[in-house]
C-alpha cells in the first residue's frame, strides 16, 4: 500500500487563469493536476497524489482563515498521509497560501507537511517554522529541480526516517535546535571557529544568531493641518503609457511623477504597471490604490496643509528586498529634501 | 520600502494582506479592501466608493497622529 499525498497548487498552475481568475474559490480534484504530474513521478509507486487542492491567490490572501478551514474539511476526506504545497518559488500571494496551509494541515491533521520557496518568498518567513520548506530559485524555471527535492523531503519524512540538517536536506531552517553529541568540548570548538575567523577560513556556527529587522515607529504627526502628506505606493501606479518602462514584476526601478494640479487620477491620465494583480479596476480609476482625489479634497477642506506634488511609484510583485530597500531609502531621502512631514504608503 | 521610510518619516502602510505587512515590519497599518483594488469597491456607486476610500485615508490619517511602540493595526 502507498502514502497517500494531498497537493496544493494555484489557478495559474492549474492552468484556470492568470490574474483575472486570481479569486478563484478554493476546489479539489481527484488525482493530479498540472505540476502534480511531475510530483507523482518523483514520488514514485512509495506514495500516490491522491488529491489536488486548488485556489485562486487572491481568493486565499483575502480569506485567509475561511480558506484554510474549508480546504481542511475538503483534504480530511481523502485521509492523506502528508501534504505538499507549491512550489511557489517567488510569488508572494502563493507562498503565503502554502505556507498557510501547510501550518493548518500540519497543526490540525498531524501529518507531514512541505512546501517549495525562494528564501525571500515572505511565505517563508511566516511559515518556516511550520513546514520543512525545500529551498527553490525565484522562478518556475526551477520547477524540474525543486519538486524531486520536495518529494524525496517528504518520503523520508513519510518512512520516518531521520533528516540531517537543512544544509543537507536543501530545506530553510526552520530555527529547531536538537542536541548533540561532540567528541570535543565547546570551549575547544569555539577556539578553533575562532581560529579560523581570525585566519579568515570558512567556519560553521552551531548557533546563528536571530537577526530582528526591525525599525522603531517614528513619533506621531502633532499637527496634521500643518502636515504635507506624500503617497508611495507599491501598486505600479504611473502616467498612462508607463513613461519610465518601470517592469510588470521584478521591478529594477521606481517613477517620480509630478501631480501639481491633477485633482483626480482618471482613466486617461493614468494606469498600473504592475503585473500581479488584475489591472482592471486600477486602470479604470487609479485613485482605487493611490488616493489622490481624497486628499486633494481633505488639501482643500484643510484637514492637511498640503499633498505632496510629485508621488512615487514602483511594481512589488517579486521584487528583491534589495531593491525594495534602495527605492525606500532613496526615496524617503528626496521627501524629506522636499519637507515632507509623513507618508501614505499603499500596496495591492 | 516602508522599513526605510520608517527610519526618517512617519509611514502609514495601506494594504489588503496584512500578515505579510506584520512580517515586512511595517509600523502603523491599515487594511484595505481588496488586493486589485486596496481603496476602491468597483461594485459600489463612484460616490459610495469615494466616501468608501475617504474613510480609510481618514484611519491612515489618525494612524499617524497615534503615538505608538508597536506594530499597531488601526481596524477602526
Amino acid at each position: 500500500m502507498s502514502f497517500r499525498v494531498v497537493h496544493y497548487i494555484n489557478q495559474f498552475y492549474a492552468n484556470i487563469g492568470g490574474e483575472e481568475k486570481a479569486d478563484y474559490q478554493p476546489e479539489i480534484r481527484d488525482g493530479v493536476v498540472g505540476p502534480g504530474m511531475a510530483l507523482k513521478g518523483a514520488l514514485g509507486s512509495e506514495a500516490e497524489v491522491v488529491a489536488t487542492v486548488i485556489c485562486g491567490d487572491s481568493y486565499f490572501a483575502s480569506n485567509m482563515e475561511k480558506a484554510s478551514a474549508d480546504i481542511i474539511e475538503m483534504i480530511k476526506k481523502y485521509k492523506p498521509d502528508a501534504f505538499v504545497a507549491g512550489p511557489a518559488f517567488n510569488a508572494g500571494r502563493y507562498g503565503t497560501a502554502c505556507g498557510a496551509m501547510c501550518d493548518a494541515v500540519s497543526k490540525q491533521l498531524g501529518i507531514p507537511v512541505v512546501s517549495g520557496m525562494y528564501p525571500e518568498n515572505p511565505g517563508v518567513e511566516m511559515y518556516k517554522k511550520s513546514a520543512y520548506i525545500v529551498q527553490t530559485k525565484d522562478n518556475a524555471v526551477d520547477m524540474r529541480k525543486a519538486v524531486p527535492a520536495m518529494a524525496k523531503l517528504v518520503l523520508k519524512l513519510l518512512r520516518g526516517e531521520k533528516l540531517g540538517t537543512p544544509a543537507e536536506e536543501g530545506y530553510i531552517e526552520r530555527g529547531v535546535r536538537k542536541n548533540k553529541f561532540y567528541d570535543k568540548l565547546a570551549a575547544e570548538r569555539c577556539v578553533e571557529m575562532f581560529v579560523s575567523k581570525l585566519k579568515g577560513e570558512p567556519f560553521e556556527t552551531e548557533y546563528k544568531m536571530p537577526t530582528f529587522d526591525r525599525v522603531a515607529p517614528q513619533p506621531a504627526v502633532k499637527d496634521m493641518k500643518n502636515a504635507v502628506i506624500a503617497l508611495v505606493t507599491s501598486g505600479g501606479i504611473c502616467p498612462k503609457g508607463n513613461p519610465d518602462h518601470i517592469e510588470a514584476s521584478s521591478a529594477s526601478k521606481y517613477g517620480e511623477y509630478d501631480i501639481s494640479g491633477v485633482m483626480d487620477l482618471t482613466s486617461e491620465g493614468y494606469c498600473t504597471a504592475h503585473g500581479g494583480y488584475d489591472a482592471t479596476y486600477a486602470d479604470q480609476d487609479a485613485d482605487r490604490v493611490l488616493p489622490v482625489d481624497v486628499l486633494r479634497d481633505m488639501e482643500k477642506e484643510g484637514v492637511i496643509k498640503k499633498l505632496h506634488n510629485k508621488f512615487y511609484a514602483t511594481v512589488g510583485n517579486g521584487t528583491a528586498v534589495a531593491n525594495a530597500k534602495r527605492f525606500g531609502a532613496e526615496i524617503v531621502d528626496k521627501l524629506v529634501a522636499d519637507g515632507v512631514t509623513a507618508v501614505i504608503l499603499t500596496s495591492t | 520600502m516602508v522599513k526605510e521610510i520608517e527610519r526618517k518619516l512617519p509611514v502609514v502602510h495601506m494594504c489588503t494582506i496584512v500578515p505579510i505587512s506584520l512580517t515586512v515590519g511595517a509600523n502603523r497599518i491599515v487594511p484595505t479592501i481588496a488586493i486589485p483594488h486596496p481603496l476602491g469597491d468597483p461594485t459600489r456607486t463612484p460616490a459610495e466608493e469615494k466616501a468608501l476610500r475617504r474613510g480609510l485615508v481618514e484611519r491612515a490619517l489618525k494612524a499617524l497622529q497615534t503615538e505608538i511602540t508597536e506594530q499597531t493595526v488601526f481596524t477602526k
